[in-house]
């Protein structure tokens, strides 16, 4: 393993963009079945399994987080904004744990079967009460709101760093080849 | 270093871009969540309507507000394996739990014999799966959309002065909606029986059955009650109580168990599945596919069936929703409906703990 990585690891990588995508997904399911009436099944259909898929990501990614070696931040980055970068990373995962269990918890306490497809459907993790759905069901809201916010702050400060003072962050999360990795290519002694 | 060696012009127009990408995703959210089209029905619109007509009653539900809670079995005799594949449908017994309601918002409303009738059960199947249904004793229901019924509530809203809805608004309401008129017109040659024990409880829309072979049989059912109908006469509808229905009700499960029968219509190629104001033609197959037993009635106060949502989209495998429109906006303003009075403080039901041990 590289010991001084400029990119995080690949799995890690995968892992970002796949969960971006169904966390956008999820947030954008979630507002409109809230609202709507004709798609609401369907999106609930959705909603649901997506949400434990997400439980389940987490889980891996928590685990490889511990396991892998982080590139360094950016010599751009001052120790205030690497500190606020630490926390808002630490306030996702927490985000990506709750809001699942939180969905998976409210539906227990309302008294719901936890349906994923067909005959799987998962058990309740909380006994049926009223005021404990209440609350749970609240949560979500906020928390997905929350989520929300946090998603923006995150795009922000890399859209800043990747456009305005074009340190190249972008980069360490980067699926496809960067100028850096090409020049690299380019100037292997064995090509 | 920090600020990178870009021009003025092209410091902007970067800002510019990172600004567009904030008010797109934020402007693609808002219309996701339906700010963006006010003139949209949703969910909270059409429980905005309730309260408007009914006023908000704390810890109820925003319709069928009314209502007792029971519990007895479900036996299956096997009839229905053949239509789906649902262990429901295999012979055997499992335990249901439900409730008899009346529709309207006003939980302390007095009983009126031509008020519709509800019957919501869930019915327990092995494995921790469910069937949730939730019934009227109409015989098809009378709006063929969410916006129709949100246009019903309004024109069918009781003239303060009259105590009856407006003929005028009634009239523009079935002009507006012709299939809503013919389907009222039916309810005329469906008299209302005397009361819960003898009525007929439909599910109105369809469903579809899937069998083993993953064939789809569009369906629709009803519970046929086991005890000698009754029509509505002079002795059973000037009744001066204002629980006599409910009263009757646990009247009458004291006395004896309550029955219905299962019965189940199998559409043929053609028949409408997603229009619940449409009658199937009358020589459909129908199977009795087994016997609904009511031996015990509690209070909401105490009934663990108060908390439970009948959404009709709740079902084991093997049964799935038609293209009724009506299902998925009932199953989510049933949904909004649960998780306002589930945040609410309890009042005590009308039909009391008293009332359900007399």
């Amino acid at each position: 393993m590289n010991k001084n990585p400029t990119q995080f690891a690949l799995v890690s990588r995968i892992l970002h963009w796949l969960m971006a995508a169904m966390l956008l997904a999820m947030l954008f399911i979630g507002v409109a079945m809230v609202s709507s009436l004709g798609d609401y099944h369907k999106l609930v259909a959705i909603h649901r399994p997506l949400g434990i898929m997400i439980l389940i990501l987490a889980a891996i990614r928590l685990i490889n987080r511990m396991f892998t070696t982080l590139p360094p931040f950016p010599p751009t980055m001052s120790v205030f904004e690497r500190r606020i970068a630490s926390a808002s990373e630490k306030l996702l995962y927490t985000l990506m744990f709750a809001l699942p269990l939180v969905g998976w918890g409210m539906l227990s306490a309302g008294h719901y079967p936890i349906v994923m497809f067909g005959p799987v459907h998962l058990p309740s993790i909380l006994p049926a009460n009223p005021t404990l759905y209440a609350i749970l069901r609240k949560s979500h809201t906020i928390l997905a709101y929350l989520l929300f916010l946090t998603f923006l702050a995150h795009l922000t400060a890399v859209l800043f760093h990747t456009l305005i003072i074009r340190d190249r962050l972008l980069n360490r999360m980067a699926l496809w080849p960067t100028r850096k990795t090409k020049e690299k290519t380019a100037t292997d002694p064995i090509q | 270093m920090l600020q990178s060696n870009l021009s003025k012009t092209h410091l902007v127009l970067r800002l510019v871009i990172i600004g567009l990408v904030m008010v797109v995703i934020v402007g693609l959210f808002a219309y996701a969540g339906g700010w963006l089209t006010p003139h949209t029905l949703t969910q909270g619109k059409i429980i905005d309507r309730f309260e408007t007509l009914n006023g908000v009653h704390s810890g109820f539900r925003r319709n069928h507000a009314k209502g007792v809670c029971v519990s007895g079995w479900f036996d299956s005799n096997g009839q229905g394996a053949i239509l789906s594949k649902s262990s429901l449908f295999q012979t055997g017994r499992v335990s249901v739990i439900g409730r008899f309601s009346l529709s309207g918002g006003k939980p302390y409303a007095a009983d009126a014999s031509t008020t519709v009738r509800g019957l919501g059960i869930l019915f327990k199947l092995p494995g921790g799966e469910e069937w949730r249904t939730a019934m009227a004793n109409l015989p098809v229901f009378p709006a063929a959309t969410p916006q129709a019924f949100y246009d019903l509530l309004l024109a069918s809203a009781p003239d303060p002065m009259t105590g009856k809805p407006d003929p005028n608004r009634m009239q523009a309401f079935f002009t507006k909606y012709p299939a809503s008129a013919k389907a009222v017109q039916l309810f005329k040659t469906h008299p209302m029986s005397s009361g819960f024990a003898n009525s007929t409880f439909n599910s109105l829309n369809a469903f579809g059955f899937v069998n083993d072979h993953g064939t789809v049989n569009w369906v629709r059912w009803s519970m046929v009650p086991a005890q000698p109908p009754e029509t509505i006469n002079a002795s059973t509808s000037q009744q001066s109580d204002t629980n006599y229905l409910f009263d009757a009700l646990i009247q009458n499960i004291h006395q004896h168990p309550l029955q219905w029968h299962l019965v189940i219509t199998v559409a043929q190629l053609g028949d409408p599945t997603d229009d619940a104001t449409l009658p199937w033609p009358t020589n459909r197959q129908q199977i009795d596919i087994g016997t609904l037993t009511i031996n015990d009635v509690e209070s909401e106060e105490i009934s663990p069936a108060r908390d439970i949502n009948f959404d009709p989209l709740v079902f084991p495998n093997g049964i799935i929703a038609s293209d009724d429109p009506l299902l998925s906006a009932r199953s989510a303003v049933y949904m909004r409906s649960f998780t306002k009075r589930e945040s609410e403080h309890k009042e005590p039901s009308a039909i009391s703990t008293a009332e359900t041990e007399k």
